[in-house]
């Protein structure tokens, strides 16, 4: 496929990893969060970390919009199937996050909830078109990639007059997420997750263009280089990071140069707009109530808003005891040191959302790099 | 979750819809986001839409940068 094969091409990988052990200063550490499940995904899928030197280590960040996403809106998607009979859709990656009482979507399909795997909202507002007798219900998720879409659904929806569809909204964005991390303690004080850059969003930033990261570059001295999702898009991310931390510059860098602009993407930025308001705060599973850091519909399409319309109401609800998704989001722990890691909690049974996508940082390393913890005995 | 691909448009169907191209694959998808889009441009494909356009010259110019080597 073209401008995709092309960046995944091995031996330029190669000379990239050259490159970067070549520039990179043996005396020091080099710590970099790359915070797209995206980046996390394809470190993992193209052996990334293999071609890297052993002073540099990739933190994976919660840019995962499916591992943040805590139990209690899951339960509100569930509640609105179960109690009130709506036919709700929502992405794949959706489906299998846990929920309370050991239900996820998918389990509760099987248990006969009228529960629809769409590939995009057009294909809900289809499903409300032809069922009108019915209510649709669209749980969107997502960050900035996905919130415009919905937008535009909604928009799509008021248009024709749809009265027989909604959303539960629970888009939420990239910038506050990064804020949140640089001002948490661990990595304020610089001891449990120091971070000296961020490879930044690729697909996120088609839509919100570079200039939001400005501040954390000026602000909090951090270097970004936003990188597409391709692993040498990656690779040359880290080599301009490694070189942005030894000429002690903190600046926002640009490798996604073929299709992230200054600006942004203008014309999904105004349906976003149109359509949402920021929230007050909202809950990240990992990182706790977050403020400013999702949306919500604005009352000009109140009328679209499922959780007007069904009167819900968010109860939050407690992870797993002995889960570490919350760790592991924050960069404070790897995948390995959780207990349930690999033995009760796998990709085909997660416990914690972190398990649940592919881009999650525990079925990362599960499909990819678990063997690598185990040393090889040579014969 | 934020999977996009870039995709070459084929057609445009009116109704701010366009036919892409994906290694073979054809798919109908929304062109509202990009109304610039034309026939022969590379358009980034996500859930249904297209949320950005591919810069040809700038995909080149990175490629270009991969194969440097260092000083």
């Amino acid at each position: 496929m073209r401008y995709v094969d092309e960046f995944r091409d091995g031996d330029l990988a190669g000379r990239i990893g050259d490159n970067i052990a070549h520039e990179a200063d043996p005396s020091r550490e080099y710590r970099f969060m790359e915070f797209c499940g995206g980046h996390t995904h394809a470190i993992a899928r193209y052996g990334v970390v293999d071609l890297l030197p052993g002073n540099l280590r990739m933190i994976h960040g919660p840019g995962c919009p499916v591992c943040v996403l805590p139990i209690g809106r899951v339960d509100m998607a569930m509640r609105l199937a179960f109690e009130r009979g709506v036919m709700l859709c929502t992405y794949g990656d959706v489906m299998r996050v846990p929920a309370s009482d050991g239900l996820s979507l998918m389990r509760a399909k099987a248990r006969g909830a009228d529960i629809r795997m769409v590939y995009s909202p057009l294909d809900a507002l289809q499903l409300a078109r032809a069922h009108p007798g019915r209510e649709v219900v669209f749980f969107a998720i997502g960050f900035e990639t996905t919130t415009p879409p919905t937008a535009l659904a909604i928009r799509q929806a008021q248009s024709e007059g749809l009265r027989n569809f909604s959303v539960l909204c629970s888009h939420v964005l990239t910038p506050a997420a990064i804020k949140h991390i640089l001002e948490s303690p661990e990595v304020d004080d610089h001891r449990t997750v120091p971070i000296d850059g961020f490879v930044g969003p690729a697909h996120v930033s088609i839509v919100i263009g570079s200039r939001p990261y400005e501040g954390f570059a000026t602000t909090y001295r951090k270097p970004v280089v936003i990188a597409g999702f391709e692993p040498l898009d990656v690779m040359q991310a880290i080599l301009m990071l490694v070189r942005q931390v030894n000429e002690g510059r903190a600046e926002v860098e640009n490798e996604f140069t073929r299709a992230v602009t200054r600006e942004g993407n203008a014309c999904a930025q105004a349906a976003m707009a149109d359509v949402f308001d920021v929230r007050d705060s909202f809950e990240w599973r990992g990182l706790g109530q977050v403020p400013a850091s999702a949306l919500k519909i604005r009352g000009d399409y109140a009328a679209f808003d499922a959780e007007a319309r069904f009167d819900l109401d968010y109860r939050p609800v407690a992870d797993h005891k002995q889960c570490e998704c919350g760790a592991i989001l924050r960069g404070v722990k790897k995948p390995t040191e959780c207990k349930l890691f690999g033995n009760v909690c796998t990709p085909e049974t997660p416990m914690g959302s972190c398990m649940v996508s592919s881009e999650g940082a525990c079925a990362a390393h599960y499909s990819y790099g678990r063997f690598r913890d185990i040393p090889v005995v040579s014969s | 979750m934020c999977l996009a691909l870039p995709a070459r448009v084929v057609e445009l169907v009116g109704m701010e819809q366009a036919i892409i191209d994906l290694g073979g694959v054809r798919k109908r998808i929304s062109i509202a986001l990009v109304p610039q889009a034309c026939v022969g441009h590379y358009v980034i494909v996500h859930v249904g839409y297209a949320i950005g356009m591919l810069d040809p010259e700038e995909a080149a110019a990175t490629l270009k940068l991969f194969a440097e080597l260092s000083a």
